[in-house]
């Protein structure tokens, strides 16, 4: 092997770090025995639109931004790719398109402005972000990685690209329904026959909302059901996991839940109804179907 | 023996394999040699498996497209033969200070179970108690075999910030928090050792199937292992186990 590297990565510097930004791949597999959770993007679906974009391996890390308000400098040439959420991004407060492969010089600042829609957008970058590894994956989980949000000051490692870029107006079309559909695909949970007929019927006629508790662990829901169900015994959830709580609140799982839990399994998303309800939040309302 | 197993899908792409629902070391036995199976069986297409007390979930990459043929196939190899690749399994001695400085619901314990805080500190040091898995934090052991006396329910209100290390009591349960949390267990006293440390080879020194025996020592003691760990001087006491 002969690797040489004088300088091995070039660096994105971190302006404004915004309201929570993180690093994200595919997430962590493999761990659940040490209790570590899988992690990893929560809207898959934008995240490989931004790498498939400039040819990046799905599996690259790539920058997930809540919301904007954040601003980072390039300090090399590459080409980069914003998906998901638009926040109206800008290259030197030019307004770029989302799922567009863009071309960026040393010095060039991404700054965002109002937000139109979604909750988070992707930054992929050529080649991907060269964060380090820790249990198989990049993805910034509190007690892994050392970073556990990015913060003012900091640097990214990336690799410089100056190959000529493939001359190109295209983009692709954002797919609306995406970010507007308010129906959430399910199948039933392992616990899910346990529930009256009349919970069963409540789940699937009722409209939910997104309460105020969400985070990258979980959304908690609004509406009750009610639960005269007996405590389980703890075993696995998985990011979908539909769990019914004592209260008879619903919390739907997400990346960074936990491996374990006792509460019923009710329900449990698809991967692509878990990245819709990731670009939802608090008080937006869907249904689940089955 | 509990030997009646129903296989259940989980969502598009796990498998959630159910014994009878009760806590009991023959059950956990059976689910622990069922994922070593899977673990040399190296099928690409399965990325993990989570152990619960009563239950095995096999997680795949990809949806899961004949979902009965898998069920076959996870049957297949439960049934196959499996010797030599067992696990040792351990015995690891934790070191636990239950000065009323850390265990600060110890007094509360003892008023309402009406036994001193020595008998207390007796009763949880004394027994041996079996990892039935790791969950609900990166190295929180769920551990079985709390003496009936130190059942104590969980607090109503849980706390904001329960420290690293921290040894208590949930319920029928007893654990050690591996990282400062949130938490609702009542504290009983504190460990200086590193329950998940991410820079070690294998960031949580225990799996299921190993045992843990908490042995008492005093704050002068704590503070000398605590300083140990810190410069990575300190291992863990434990004993090999034939069974």
């Amino acid at each position: 092997m002969h690797i040489k590297f004088l300088k091995p990565y070039e660096m994105i510097k971190v302006l404004k770090p915004g309201f929570f930004t993180t690093i994200q791949d595919k997430g962590r597999f493999g761990f659940a025995s040490i209790g570590v959770p899988v992690s990893g993007v929560m809207d898959g679906s934008s995240a490989d639109i931004a790498n498939s974009i400039l040819n990046n391996s799905l599996e690259a890390a790539v920058l997930e931004i809540s919301f904007g308000s954040c601003e980072f400098q390039f300090l090399c040439p590459t080409f980069i790719c914003v998906s998901g959420g638009d926040f109206s991004p800008k290259i030197n407060r030019k307004s770029i398109k989302l799922n567009k492969k863009i071309s960026v010089s040393t010095h060039d600042v991404l700054s965002f402005g109002k937000i139109n829609f979604g909750v988070r957008c992707y930054l992929a970058v050529s080649g991907g972000i060269q964060s380090e590894e820790k249990l198989n994956s990049k993805s910034f989980y509190k007690g892994i990685t050392k970073e556990t949000v990015l913060e003012k000051g900091m640097k990214i490692p990336v690799h410089r690209n100056i190959k000529e870029p493939v001359i190109s107006n295209a983009s692709i079309k954002i797919d609306e329904l995406h970010f507007n559909s308010t129906k959430i695909n399910c199948s039933k949970g392992p616990e899910f026959e346990l529930l009256s007929l009349y919970q069963q019927k409540l789940l699937f006629e009722n409209i939910f909302s997104i309460s105020k508790d969400i985070s990258r662990m979980g959304y908690r829901l609004n509406e009750l059901i009610g639960n005269d169900l007996p405590t389980l015994l703890t075993s696995s959830v998985l990011p979908g996991t539909v769990q019914l709580t004592p209260s008879g609140t619903l919390i739907v799982l997400m990346r960074d839940c936990q491996v374990t839990g006792g509460y019923p399994r009710i329900l449990q998303l698809s991967e692509k109804a878990i990245h819709i309800l990731s670009q939802k939040t608090t008080n937006q309302k869907f249904n689940f179907l089955v | 023996m509990g030997n009646k197993i129903t296989y259940k899908p989980f969502g598009d792409c796990a498998i959630l394999v159910e014994w009878e629902a009760k806590i009991c070391a023959s059950i956990s036995n059976t689910i622990i040699a069922f994922q070593q199976k899977i673990g040399a069986f190296e099928n690409k297409d399965i990325v993990d498996t989570i152990v619960g007390y009563s239950s095995l979930t096999i997680v795949y990459k990809m949806r899961i497209v004949d979902y009965f043929n898998e069920v076959e196939v996870l049957k297949k190899i439960n049934a196959s033969k499996y010797e030599g690749l067992k696990k040792s399994s351990f015995t690891w001695e934790i070191p636990v200070c239950y000065d009323l400085e850390f265990g600060i619901d110890l007094q509360e314990i003892s008023k309402a179970t009406n036994l001193k805080i020595s008998e207390l500190m007796k009763l949880h040091s004394q027994k041996l108690y079996r990892v039935y898995f790791i969950g609900f934090l990166p190295g929180f052991l769920y551990l079985g075999g709390l003496d009936k006396q130190l059942f104590f329910d969980r607090k109503p209100n849980p706390r904001l910030k329960v420290a690293k290390g921290a040894v208590a009591i949930g319920g029928e349960q007893t654990g050690v928090y591996p990282s400062e949390s949130a938490g609702g267990w009542n504290i009983i006293g504190k460990t200086p050792v590193n329950f998940f440390n991410i820079n070690n080879d294998s960031p949580c020194f225990a799996k299921a199937g190993d045992f843990i025996k908490f042995v008492s020592i005093d704050k002068n003691k704590f503070l000398q292992i605590e300083k140990e760990v810190k410069a990575s001087a300190y291992q863990i006491s434990k004993t090999l186990r034939n069974d």
